[in-house]
């Protein structure tokens, strides 16, 4: 029993260690935060993930209620921060806008969500 | 400063990787669109996975005659292809029966082949067939009760999240239910004078996502590791439906919590019996189990139809 525990504990513990290369790129926190209220329009969203992205395949968009982009077009991922993504703003009235976004991380696994802030008047 | 890709060998790489993606996979492990579905301990997952549980410690509940069992098991999950995986099973048991010294030995072998029918992303719904097949002769029949007969078990597993309700009722969005419908056929009518049932095994997970409300109701300012913490109660029954009084119903009710993360997860719930036939008292179990998808996303956990 002690020779499984053993085993198991440094297992975990490798697996702990590895370096955060591969996976599932999950969205660790946002800005503005996901469901926040800001008081004034942001010039940039700007999202963290868990993992690295792949540029080529990873995107994102901002729209108003109306389901209209107010977003200024291509979502870049800033030199020598691979996991974070960004996405410049129009100027933005008060209201509630919705964040929709596809990643894949460099193993090629993709994910989404979406989320919404609002703007208080 | 923006980076810029120019690896044009890796992009074409990565461009039919992304290519051989069909159309609504599921993509390994529990997901439908923004939904991650972690897999669960009691309930069948919905979905097809390269997944392992390496070990699974269950401390169960006395049964009525005062026995108590303690199960170390294993279980693989390998797609084949994207869609369809097989699974394989099995347990150490020590069974202490009251009074009397406890014996040890395998539990039956059960394996499985799964379907994968629908990934639903916009509603987070997934719908999967299998058929689990219990092998006679496999474990130890005399000492410990293992089965001296095959059965097979045809099953259809199911998760939906609530996260397409109105965002009016953000809360409840974090909220998804998986579940298990199956029956149990065995090869044999009785074994050493006692009837063997066809039985139907229902079961739930009641699941509260804590990384759902993060990443896509609110943050609510969770840091690791609670921001990876998933509570849930799971409940599972099976229910004679032939051969023996239908009030033979056996099952548990397991609250817990489950930490998903990168690579692995850890469960951990306690064991409490749903009726007096079950037995008494509590148990509880922990699992650790690897994605083996994320661990090895070129090699072994890729489906195997991908291999070449």
């Amino acid at each position: 029993m002690y020779r499984i525990l053993v085993v198991l504990v440094a297992g975990t513990a490798a697996i702990g260690a590895a370096p955060s290369v591969w996976a599932h790129a999950f969205l660790d926190h946002a800005s503005p935060a996901v469901g926040s209220s800001v008081p004034a329009s942001p010039r940039v969203v700007t999202l963290w993930f868990t993992q690295d992205l792949e540029p080529a395949f990873s995107s994102v968009t901002v729209s108003d209620e109306a389901g209209q982009r107010v977003d200024l077009g291509k979502a870049q991922i800033p030199q020598g921060n691979p996991e974070e993504l960004q996405i410049g703003l129009k100027p933005l009235t008060p209201g509630t806008y919705l964040v929709t976004w596809h990643v894949v991380s460099v193993d090629t696994h993709p994910t989404e969500g979406t989320f919404t802030f609002e703007i208080k008047p | 400063m923006f980076r810029s890709y120019t690896d044009a060998r890796a992009r074409f790489a990565l461009a039919a990787a992304l290519t051989a993606l069909p159309a609504g996979s599921p993509l390994a492990h529990g997901f439908a669109g923004q939904r991650f579905f972690p897999a669960t301990i009691l309930t069948d997952d919905p979905f097809v996975a390269d997944e392992m549980s390496l070990p699974q410690v269950s401390v169960n509940p006395p049964v009525p005659d005062g026995s108590r069992e303690t199960d170390f098991q294993i279980d693989l999950s390998k797609r084949i292809t994207p869609d369809t995986d097989v699974t394989i099973r099995d347990q150490w048991q020590r069974l202490k029966p009251a009074g009397l010294p406890a014996v040890t030995g395998l539990g039956a072998l059960q394996t499985g082949a799964q379907y994968q029918l629908f990934v639903n992303g916009p509603h987070e719904a997934l719908g999967l067939v299998g058929l689990n097949v219990s092998w006679a002769h496999t474990g130890r029949v005399q000492a410990l009760g293992a089965p001296d007969f095959t059965t097979l078990s045809p099953t259809f597993d199911f998760g939906k999240g609530l996260g397409d309700l109105p965002r009016s009722l953000p809360y409840l969005r974090p909220f998804a239910v998986t579940g298990n419908l199956g029956f149990d056929f065995p090869t044999k009518v009785e074994s050493a004078g006692a009837p063997n049932p066809n039985n139907f095994n229902y079961g739930f997970a009641f699941e509260y996502s804590l990384p759902y409300l993060q990443c896509c109701v609110k943050d609510i300012g969770l840091r690791e590791p609670f921001n990876r913490l998933i509570p849930l109660v799971e409940v599972a029954f099976t229910t004679p439906i032939n051969r023996v009084p239908a009030s033979q119903t056996i099952g548990t009710i397991q609250p817990g919590v489950i930490w998903a993360g990168q690579y692995f997860q850890i469960g951990a719930e306690a064991i409490l019996p749903a009726t007096r036939l079950t037995g008494h008292g509590y148990g509880g179990v922990v699992q650790f189990h690897v994605y083996l998808d994320d661990l090895f996303p070129h090699s072994i956990g890729r489906p195997i139809s991908e291999w070449w």
